[in-house]
């Protein structure tokens, strides 16, 4: 037998035809059926693209390297769910361009953040950890509090979103921008068409400054909302055994 | 862009030939396409690259004009060793670049009140963590994969690389890349892939770069003057190809705007997951493993001055890793929301491939048989056993830890952080060094290094320094793992998750340690690969007998 290995030693052709289908297999094996196996993803209630000021602010997260030290994905394992909540699904990420499950946490998992404090202790945090946790080793985000949001290019946010499969209508990607500033302000006339469209968004002003919609009110926008879409009420798990 | 050393002898073919041509109109069509986009750009990193792009091109455009006018020759008969004497000296600057990096941000976590600036969000760990990884694997190691397979390659076929110009193409454009990489990283240009976070435009410029590389490589191969195309080639070629098929796949995305640098993955959620972790441990198995075993069957046996331990234990190595590796990568997703088959296929073959790394180990040890004493009198042979022995012991912790129950501590805790850096610091570090110390008298034509008292500092220093670092790893993050799963005697959970925080603080502060040694030991390194080229000995260590070295 190894001595017909020397037919591909002798011919650089078939031994790159050779390697190319070795290291070919184990990924279509593993990856291809994702797309199609129906129980890759759970049959839940409540999730829902985000909002553009969510997304914004889960740009922000991608662009600071949150997920560098923070993960988004709760294990169902006692202690984790007991220290986070109920286990992450998969369809919790699943209008998620790019995931954010992260691989470390030099911080606490993410995934079920929303909620768990208020918007001001976010602020607080970002600005200083320390200042709320000293043993804190999180960097300081204290710019977000004062760069205005870039909301001129929201709309093309959604609408490439909606190219790889989220499902934006054509109704949210005309009002992106109008959503997006309507989601800061409580009292806009733009209020309940904004929320027949996102259903459960919370809508107030979450950084505190009503002047100017910052990066700030969008990161705290994205991290209120984590974790909080699926009606667990509604979840049979049995379903989902697999 | 010197041809080779010596160009006054007739040429054997005109230079100034189809290579000069395309790379002429590539570089052109370049230019006006970064200006387009300068003008235009939506966001400022876009207009900054952009820009980038447009320098690199005019000075490549320049450089080419001054090839061509210079009457440099091309001589078929002659290796191209210019641009790996290029790689070589690239290697060693990221090398140090990103050591440093390390260093600095292992600081970070353990001094975060001195080294953050509320106002430089570009000194955050955040973007400085991305810079590491890819100075270390993709600057440093990449930089040395070119380098040494340029090398590899022309020796074991006796042939001129293919080509042309274009291997220097591949080295200016993949040290283009790196630029563009790392200045978006500090502007918050991210996939936020793990290592493959460069945005679209980088991704489709490294594409193009690397096909060229293929080329080069495969077009060497096919004028070789040698029937069999050795062992270290097969394994250039399986990192070659397999990178381009992982990079392409992984970074598969839809730009928001072609004048911006923002866009969004094709893939979301579990499939994104799953292939973003199939990229990211073959990045590990076949650019930080493949590609340095290709510099392990060369450079090893060519130092000892002894054969391959096994020619058919090469064969069954090289097939089976590289079948097995691609399988690995679920084992980064355990207990996530990834169905439990994918789990299971990428545990089950995780701990099959501990057998093929171990074949290949033991390959490069025993083919030390015979030679033996060479690890007590050539610092440099010990330098590369050790690195294989390294990378024996990191090939039996990863699969150890791809199991679920181990996973399951293990995961998200600097466990990993240590065993990818017993692998990086200890066999990929190590090898490339190896490698490096070889190369620079054989590329200068020196009779030996400057110092070998100095590769023994290099050595003993950088040593210490990785067991700081791993031993330190390994105690934070066992522990680390145990305190996030401990109960009180009334059944709650006994530590919040910022206790476990601050238990960390002296690890850091060792591991900070242990990088800064191992930094420092690249440093001697440098100094002395920087005299050896100039063509300095050190008085001590002259080896007298033949003719005297150039000393100054």
């Amino acid at each position: 037998m190894f001595d017909k290995h020397e037919i591909l030693e002798k011919n650089s052709l078939l031994l790159t035809v050779g390697i190319l289908i070795t290291v070919a297999i184990g990924g279509i094996v593993e990856i291809a059926p994702l797309f199609y196996l129906e129980s890759t993803i759970e049959k839940v209630e409540g999730v829902r693209p985000y909002s553009p000021l969510e997304l914004a602010g889960r740009n922000v997260y991608v662009r600071e390297g949150c997920y560098v030290c923070h993960s988004q994905q709760v294990r169902p394992l006692r202690d984790e769910v007991e220290r986070y909540g109920h286990y992450s699904l998969a369809a919790e990420s699943m209008y998620d361009h790019p995931f954010q499950w992260g691989s470390k946490r030099s911080g606490p998992d993410l995934a079920r953040v929303g909620g768990k404090y208020s918007d001001e202790w976010h602020r607080q945090h970002l600005i200083n950890p320390r200042n709320l946790v000293p043993e804190s080793i999180m960097p300081p985000y204290a710019m977000l509090d004062s760069t205005p949001l870039n909301t001129h290019q929201i709309a093309a946010d959604l609408k490439t979103n909606r190219v790889v499969g989220v499902p934006y209508t054509d109704e949210m990607i005309e009002n992106a921008e109008a959503d997006l500033a309507a989601q800061v302000d409580p009292f806009s006339a733009n209020y309940d068409a904004f929320i027949a469209r996102y259903p459960g968004a919370q809508v107030r002003d979450f950084d505190g400054n009503p002047r100017v919609i910052t990066e700030m009110d969008a990161i705290i926008a994205y991290l209120q909302v984590l974790g909080t879409m699926v009606d667990f009420t509604t979840y049979e798990p049995e379903a989902d055994y697999r | 862009m010197q041809h080779n050393e010596t160009g006054h002898r007739p040429a054997a073919a005109s230079g100034a030939g189809v290579d000069t041509t395309f790379i002429g109109a590539f570089l052109v069509i370049g230019t006006v396409l970064a200006l387009i986009v300068a003008s235009k750009a939506v966001d400022t990193p876009m207009q900054v690259h952009a820009l980038i792009f447009l320098i690199a091109f005019v000075l490549g455009i320049i450089a080419l004009g001054a090839h061509h006018f210079g009457g440099a020759m091309h001589d078929e008969s002659k290796y191209e060793f210019g641009v790996v004497k290029a790689g070589v000296t690239a290697s060693m600057f990221w090398g140090i670049a990103g050591f440093l990096v390390g260093v600095i941000i292992a600081l970070q976590l353990a001094f975060p009140n001195i080294l953050y600036f509320d106002h430089l969000p570009f000194l955050n760990f955040g973007r400085l963590r991305p810079l590491h990884t890819s100075a270390v694997i993709f600057a440093f190691g990449g930089n040395v994969l070119i380098a040494t397979s340029f090398y590899v390659v022309q020796r074991t076929t006796r042939a001129r690389l293919w080509g042309g110009l274009a291997s220097w193409f591949v080295f200016w454009g993949y040290n283009l890349f790196i630029v563009v990489a790392a200045t978006g990283y500090l502007m918050g240009v991210t996939e936020s892939r793990e290592y493959a976070e460069p945005e679209w435009y980088a991704d489709l410029w490294l594409t193009i770069v690397w096909v060229v590389y293929l080329l080069v490589f495969l077009g060497t191969l096919w004028k070789r003057k040698e029937p069999h195309i050795y062992v270290a080639n097969w394994f250039y070629l399986a990192f070659i190809i397999t990178i381009a098929m992982l990079h392409i796949v992984n970074n598969l995305s839809v730009p928001v705007s072609l004048v911006g640098s923002k866009s969004y993955s094709l893939f979301a959620g579990v499939q994104d997951a799953l292939t973003q972790w199939w990229y990211g441990h073959n990045a590990v198995g076949f650019f930080l493993t493949a590609g340095f075993l290709a510099i392990m069957y060369y450079f090893i046996p060519k130092r000892a001055e002894r054969p391959v331990y096994s020619y058919r234990l090469s064969i069954v190595h090289f097939w089976a890793l590289i079948f097995l590796y691609i399988w690995a990568g679920p084992h980064h997703l355990h207990y996530t929301a990834l169905p439990e088959w994918a789990q299971t296929l990428g545990m089950t073959f995780s701990i099959m491939l501990w057998m093929p790394s171990w074949g290949g180990a033991i390959n490069g040890l025993m083919t030390l048989s015979g030679a033996w004493d060479k690890i007590r009198t050539d610092p440099v042979i010990r330098m590369m056993i050790v690195s294989v022995a390294f990378y024996a012991m990191s090939t039996f912790e990863g699969p150890m830890m791809s199991i679920r129950a181990v996973n399951s501590l293990s995961h998200y805790t600097d466990w990993t952080i240590g065993h990818v850096h017993s692998g990086a610091l200890g066999w990929v570090g190590y090898i490339s060094f190896g490698a490096l110390y070889c190369l620079v008298p054989w590329l200068w034509k020196r009779k030996q290094l400057y110092s070998n008292a100095l590769v023994e500092w290099h050595f003993w220093i950088s040593t210490i320094g990785i067991v700081l670092y791993i031993t330190a790893m390994w105690v934070s993050g066992i522990m680390q793992g145990l305190m996030w799963r401990a109960y009180n005697e009334f059944g709650f959970l006994e530590f919040s998750f910022v206790e476990t925080v601050e238990a960390m603080h002296p690890y850091y502060i060792i591991r900070a340690l242990g990088g800064l040694l191992f930094l420092i030991g690249a440093i001697l390194m440098a100094y002395n690969l920087w005299r050896t080229a100039r063509g300095d000995v050190r008085q001590k260590e002259l080896s007298g007998a033949l003719a005297p070295a150039p000393a100054e």
